[in-house]
């Protein structure tokens, strides 16, 4: 098994290495090109010559399994892999620019930046839990941003796929990864539950809107174990001004439960991109940890130590979906709207983690001037969610999961559009309006939203327009010849 | 090349014809069948003549404990399985019977071993159903792959350079590659009487150019078999766990 020497100038597989520019202790990363490459290009070498670390080898192996069947703009994208039995390595994308670690100096940060910074990575989070992946090191080092603004989440050795074999499974005795971001189960070898990684941001929050990370920096499996019945300061102790619904967010990523965080990290990008929804609970005004009653009762009762069944990554971001519901106050029938309500209910009740946001589309004028008050001087941004919250209160559903949204627009259809795919909605539920002038004119809201949504969409039709229909296609009643 | 590799087929007609129309319409190039061909199933001889056809024209086949069975009356089996051997017995041809009698129990290919139960002892027909068990399997033999059956139910074992083990349940239709830094232990599941609960026929496919495994879930007429095991008189448990996949 020859080992190809790396070095400025060194050709593998086509590829000619330029310079080092990271030396890390698990890899190296170099700089390299290929005529028919345009973008830049890293290639990363696993450490592996003797003496070195066995789970530098193993990482890799894992890197090189789920690099390449990962895609999207959140992470770089894979060009080639080489194998061990020449010389391992992996070529992906250069992402240009720093990582967050560049940032620390300048802890804390502004809330609005750091809520910023949280919903893109909880964005790109959701994205890559989509594709089976649990990242499993989330950190400052680990995020970098695009120009174009989406995180990229970097460096997959320690990443779990639940579709792959686990080969970090039986690797190592002590959990692997760095202390201060590693979430409880995690520290019982639960390696397949994606809200490990929404504790690991919710660390990275923390640190990030206080200056101090939640549970210190110890690296020992005693210091570490504590997170499993200790919970931190709340931020608000640390800094009088911390807003409650960033409290609320971050306090709840850091549950010790993980059944008590957000259920997707597209739940908790949706509270990020609308703080002022957030729903506040008892976290949201804490000053105090928990009592030490409490905390022993954790200790010694011991409830995440028990066993649990194996998790489906796949399943349990199905069975949370973000729904949309489109409702028409103005021109929608009252019919309609209570079809649409019945259909909405009926979904629900199949997914109790779902949460629901309902939309209204407040039409602006294409050449007009829109004000904010209508005739009578009412605020009419106001009344449309007064009327939303209402349409929505027989649905009875907890303030947690359900949320009321005005968009303003010019065209209905592109708005909710928007809507659904900045917010990662799974299901779009949505009205046909009945026969009326402006459908006949300007084309139906529904069929386009249907068209061109990438999501599930749900159109619904109040009963008696269907029936309407039925009557239209009958034939007509023959004549008697006479 | 792509190798289809089917185990554990027990004269299920059904299940092999679907999965033979399935693995050639995806190109396979070479068929491996890992043993077990007669017992429990109704198509015993479709069954037979069907693996030495394919065998005739190139594909390579090692014997089971089934196939064993018939010829000697001392393999140990539970009171279903040995009524399904003794009916077989009477059904299939003398050089049917030889056919089975004359196959290897192990067979090496390149860098791969094709074996039925495990590499370790192939002739006591041990079960793998923990990485302890794939383990011994794995330290037997040099080989980067191991394909084997027996266990009716489909898994993917690793071991490290240092001696690390991984266990894993395939997703059906999601490629693996079987890295070459370490040795793997591919139970390919059953054809003809998988017992994970899918009654779908599991049979894997593997490129030996990307080194890429997928095991595959074939659904086939389950109650076509289930009425022939019933018509020909075989025990009434046979033809009802195809339904369940147990």
């Amino acid at each position: 098994m020859a080992k190809l020497s790396v070095q400025p100038g060194a050709v593998i597989d086509g590829f000619t290495v330029g310079e080092c520019v990271h030396r890390g202790g698990m890899a190296t990363l170099w700089s390299v090109t290929r005529p028919d490459l345009t973008s830049a290009l890293l290639m990363k070498i696993p450490r592996v010559s003797e003496g070195e670390d066995p789970a530098a080898i193993v990482s890799f192996e894992m890197e090189q399994m789920i690099m390449p069947r990962l895609s999207g703009p959140h992470v770089p994208a894979c060009r080639a892999t080489g194998d061990f039995a020449r010389q391992a390595y992996v070529v992906m994308e250069a992402i240009p620019g720093k990582t967050l670690v560049s940032r620390l100096d300048d802890l804390p940060l502004p809330y609005e930046e750091a809520r910023s910074i949280g919903w893109k990575v909880a964005c790109a989070l959701a994205d890559l839990h989509r594709q089976n992946v649990i990242h499993h090191d989330i950190k400052p080092s680990s995020v970098m941003f695009r120009p174009s603004g989406e995180a990229v989440l970097i460096d997959f050795g320690l990443s779990h796929h639940n579709q792959l074999p686990d080969l970090l499974q039986e690797e190592f005795h002590l959990p692997f990864g760095t202390a201060p971001y590693t979430s409880p189960e995690r520290l019982l070898g639960v390696r397949d539950d994606p809200r490990s990684d929404l504790f690991s941001l919710g660390v990275l929050l923390y640190f990030f809107t206080t200056g101090v990370r939640p549970f210190g920096e110890s690296e020992t499996m005693r210091g570490m174990r504590r997170r499993l019945w200790r919970d931190p300061y709340p931020p608000r102790k640390l800094r009088a001004d911390y807003p409650p619904w960033l409290q609320e967010v971050v306090l709840r990523c850091l549950e010790i439960e993980p059944a008590w965080r957000y259920p997707t990290a597209s739940q908790l990008a949706f509270d990020l991109a609308h703080p002022d929804q957030v729903r506040l609970t008892a976290r949201a005004e804490r000053l105090e940890r928990d009592p030490l009653f409490t905390v022993w009762r954790r200790r010694f009762n011991g409830n995440l130590v028990r066993p649990r069944g194996k998790s489906a990554v796949a399943a349990q971001l199905a069975s949370s979906p973000i729904v949309a519901v489109a409702v028409d106050i103005t021109e929608g029938s009252a019919e309609l709207n209570e079809a649409l309500r019945r259909t909405t209910e009926r979904i629900l009740a199949t997914v109790p983690s779902a949460r629901l946001a309902c939309l209204n589309v407040l039409k602006l004028g294409r050449v007009t001037i829109d004000r904010t008050l209508d005739d009578e001087g009412n605020n009419k941004h106001v009344d449309r969610l007064v009327t939303l919250k209402h349409w929505a209160s027989p649905l009875k559903l907890d303030d947690s999961r359900l949320t009321v949204h005005v968009l303003e627009a010019v065209d209905p259809a592109s708005a909710i559009l928007e809507f659904t795919r900045a917010n990662h909605v799974d299901h779009i539920i949505i009205g046909a309006r009945q026969h009326s002038l402006a459908r006949t004119l300007l084309g139906s809201t529904s069929a386009k939203v249907a068209a061109e949504a990438s999501s599930t969409v749900t159109v619904v039709r109040p009963p008696r327009l269907a029936a309407r229909q039925e009557e239209q296609l009958k034939p007509a009643p023959a004549t008697k010849a006479g | 090349m792509l190798l289809a590799l089917f185990a554990d087929i027990h004269a299920n007609r059904q299940a092999f014809s679907a999965c033979l129309d399935f693995a050639r319409a995806r190109g396979a190039e070479r068929i491996i069948c890992l043993g077990d061909y007669v017992g429990y199933g109704a198509d015993p001889e479709w069954a037979v003549e069907t693996v030495m056809d394919l065998v005739a024209k190139g594909a390579l086949a090692v014997r089971g404990n089934h196939d064993t069975a018939i010829g000697t009356s001392t393999e140990t089996m539970n009171a279903e399985a040995q009524a399904a051997i003794e009916w077989t017995r009477g059904r299939l041809s003398a050089p049917e019977r030889r056919f089975l009698a004359e196959l290897p129990l192990i067979l090496q290919e390149d860098d791969r071993v094709y074996v039925h139960s495990e590499a370790s002892t192939p002739a006591r027909w041990r079960y793998v159903l923990s990485t302890a068990d794939a383990g011994r399997s794995l330290l037997a033999t040099d080989a980067h792959v191991t394909f084997c059956g027996h266990i009716h139910k489909p898994a993917l074992y690793s071991i490290s350079v240092t001696g690390k083990m991984t266990s894993f349940v395939p997703t059906s239709g999601v490629s693996v590659q079987l890295l070459q830094g370490r040795r793997w232990l591919a139970v390919v599941g059953s054809v003809g009487q998988p017992r994970d609960g899918d009654p779908a026929a599991s049979f894997a496919m593997f490129d030996t150019s990307s080194r890429e495994i997928t095991y595959c879930r074939v659904p086939y007429d389950v109650d076509a078999a289930a009425r022939r095991i019933l018509e020909n008189g075989l025990p009434l448990w046979l033809a009802e766990r195809l339904s369940i996949g147990r």
